[in-house]
């Protein structure tokens, strides 16, 4: 009797417990790591990566297609090498351009596929080439100035002259 | 070697520097009750734990049916330990088992018996201390006298060759004490057992039991039958068993002098 | 007048050494019979795990039992979170995102330790009391008489009831916080149920967040259920002697969660 109790309820708080983890995964979290098998790895190379993190998304038309899974540095050419596990679902041309860009002004960094016009897709292992870098605040800002004063300075030599 | 159940050999044990057992030598045939008797922190319990090979001996060697309790390993103890029964102070019983479970414990621990065997097993160690009865009680709900019968069936369920009794007379109504008392001789003689009784109540033990050993500040001073014994005019002996205050047991524990520790007495 | 002064400096750092190298070499001593004792625990496992019911009983006291404590803290957590949350990012115009606040909030770190403290004071605690009671009783020396190793028999089931029963309360404390998230965020505060779930969803990784948060809370488990087992294997056999073992063991308990934490946290979440 007291031995059938202790299992009942022993078994209650398993079942509880295991009620707790599957809501946990089921309705609190996503699997949002593509798993291997269904998805297809290309990289592509940029001049500045930005801020660019692994993890972070790969959208097409702001649908999110895929995730960065490793950033690192070409050590002949120095440009950052970026490897993008995307979707089995979703196939784009070889001509495809990818971007840094911003989502807001200051959240996170992604990686934007524009596709092609080409009729072969990319395939396992290929690799973009049309690519164009993060923009950099500090870059940005500073060009501004520079150029900003250049024209003063152009300015004042009219004045001069 | 004698057909001795268990016998000590010039044993010696230390608690790093501080003896507490020396030069013990003693044995006990199958079939014999002995009893061990000594003033409080005499190195009696030591004793016994060294029996029950909790305790190893710094010197000399206990034998137990033949075998050298210093030199096994932890599954040749254990399998040892399968021969004796041990008695604890106060019972020691299981406080989360009932009475029943309890004595169903090394049974069904230590041995494949199907369950309607150690049943009937258990109600028969139960019958022979008197508390079938009891057998679905908690220890919680029973005497100290009840408490120690059930750790007593409980000790037997192996029926062990040598039984160990440390202080089973302690705090017990004088009814009680008598029953635990036969109870001890009647289980020796019905298991073909040789038992150890440690104690300090004299007039009990005295009663039951076929040989007596005194110990004295971890040494055996005195030996022999009960009536031997209290014919003895050896001292110490006459002191314990007559329960004197003064003797070469002396009151007083050696201390500074009275009155100068009081301060009256000009130093 | 010189010699008499170094000397002086020589006794006071002699005396800090006395002083504190007892307790040290002590600290030493009982940490090094605690890691012969986890070792003698795990060798009798097998035993202890054949016999399932005995542990099952133990999942009794340190699990079941532990579930009204667990919920009902997790609900008042996840309620505070989301006020708390809610207050701030609703000056960033963010307070669809408090489901993620709340739930990787609990998920990641306040589930596994918060719910391992209290564990510890709960569970923890009673299981100390428990082995040392059977010690001062000589309940213990009475089995090992009885040829039944008391490691094998009382310990071990103990410890491994700790250690199953743990993550699932963690992950229960998680589960009742998240809806005591959702009470106050969508019942009370009146934001989009929708957004509240898809946002939390979108945002929580399984693997990352939930799978760390469970590993975490096992390593908790077994930290504890060690330090309350030792603790009361090594009790002195008196009254004083459990009391002391039991506090001991709360105290150790949230000082090596804290820090296990801390170590595991910076292993899981640095690269991400």
């Amino acid at each position: 009797m007291k031995r059938g109790m202790i299992d009942f309820w022993v078994g209650l708080f398993a079942v509880a417990g295991a009620a707790a983890l599957l809501f946990l995964a089921l309705k609190v979290s996503s699997q949002s790591t593509q798993p291997a098998s269904s998805s297809y790895t290309i990289t592509a190379e940029f001049e500045n990566i930005g801020s660019l993190k692994v993890r972070a998304p790969v959208k097409s038309a702001g649908v999110v297609v895929g995730r960065v899974t490793r950033i690192e540095l070409d050590p002949e050419r120095y440009v950052a090498r970026a490897t993008l596990a995307l979707d089995n679902h979703y196939h784009f041309s070889r001509d495809s351009s990818a971007e840094i860009l911003t989502s807001g002004l200051l959240g996170e960094q992604y990686i934007g596929l524009e596709p092609g016009a080409d009729e072969h897709n990319l395939k396992q292992g290929d690799r973009i080439t049309i690519t164009s870098s993060a923009i950099v605040l500090e870059q940005l800002i500073s060009r501004f100035l520079f150029s900003k004063a250049e024209t003063a300075g152009e300015q004042a030599k009219e004045h001069t002259q | 070697m004698s057909d001795a159940l268990v016998q000590f050999d010039q044993v010696r044990f230390a608690y790093g520097d501080a003896p507490v057992i020396s030069d013990v030598s003693l044995s006990v045939a199958r079939g014999q009750v002995v009893a061990v008797m000594g003033g409080s922190g005499s190195g009696k319990t030591t004793l016994l734990r060294m029996i029950g090979g909790q305790l190893r001996a710094s010197a000399g060697t206990v034998w137990v049916d033949g075998e050298d309790m210093g030199g096994l390993g932890e599954a040749a103890l254990y399998e040892r330990r399968k021969k004796l029964g041990l008695l604890f102070q106060f019972g020691a019983l299981f406080t989360d088992l009932s009475v029943f479970d309890n004595v169903a414990f090394p049974l069904r621990e230590r041995t494949n018996l199907p369950e309607a065997l150690v049943r009937d097993l258990v109600l028969m160690k139960l019958q022979a201390v008197g508390l079938r009865g009891a057998a679905q009680l908690m220890p919680n709900e029973l005497s100290g006298g009840m408490a120690r019968r059930v750790a007593l069936a409980r000790a037997i369920a192996l029926d062990p060759q040598v039984m160990l009794y440390d202080e089973p007379f302690t705090g017990l109504d004088p009814i009680s004490l008598t029953t635990i008392g036969s109870l001890i001789r009647e289980l020796n003689d019905a298991l073909g057992a040789a038992s150890i009784v440690v104690t300090h109540d004299v007039a009990e033990s005295l009663a039951i039991v076929d040989y007596v050993y005194f110990l004295a500040g971890g040494r055996m001073i005195a030996e022999g039958t009960p009536e031997a014994v209290k014919a003895s005019e050896d001292p110490f002996v006459r002191q314990f068993i007559r329960g004197e205050k003064d003797g070469p047991v002396p009151f007083h524990k050696p201390a500074a002098d009275y009155a100068l520790e009081l301060g009256v007495a000009r130093g | 007048m010189r010699w008499n002064w170094e000397w002086r400096v020589a006794n006071v750092v002699v005396r800090f050494f006395s002083r504190v190298g007892a307790p040290l070499t002590d600290a030493i001593v009982k940490f090094g019979f605690a890691c012969r004792f986890f070792v003698a625990v795990l060798r009798h496992t097998p035993t202890s795990l054949l016999r399932f019911s005995l542990t099952l009983r133990e999942i009794w006291f340190a699990g079941v039992l532990s579930v009204l404590i667990i919920g009902v803290s997790g609900l008042f957590v996840g309620m505070v979170l989301a006020l708390q949350g809610y207050d701030t990012l609703v000056r960033f115009g963010a307070s669809s995102s408090l489901g993620i606040l709340v739930a990787l909030s609990l998920v990641r770190e306040l589930g596994p330790v918060v719910g391992a403290l209290l564990f510890a004071s709960r569970a923890g605690s009673a299981i100390t009391a428990e082995i040392g009671l059977m010690k001062a009783t000589e309940q213990l020396a009475a089995m090992e008489m009885m040829a039944v190793n008391p490691i094998a028999r009382v310990v071990a089931p103990k410890f491994w009831g700790g250690v199953i029963s743990m993550p699932l309360l963690a992950a229960m404390f998680s589960a009742m916080g998240i809806f005591g998230g959702y009470l106050i965020g969508v019942q009370l505060l009146g934001l989009d149920a929708g957004s509240f779930w898809n946002q939390m969803q979108s945002q929580v990784d399984f693997r990352l967040d939930v799978l760390n948060g469970v590993i975490k809370s096992a390593f908790f488990g077994i930290a504890v259920s060690l330090i309350a087992v030792f603790e009361g294997f090594d009790a002195a056999p008196t009254a004083e002697g459990v009391s002391h073992a039991t506090t001991r063991t709360v105290v150790t308990s949230a000082l090596v969660i804290l820090a296990l934490d801390f170590v595991l946290t910076a292993f899981m979440f640095r690269g991400a």
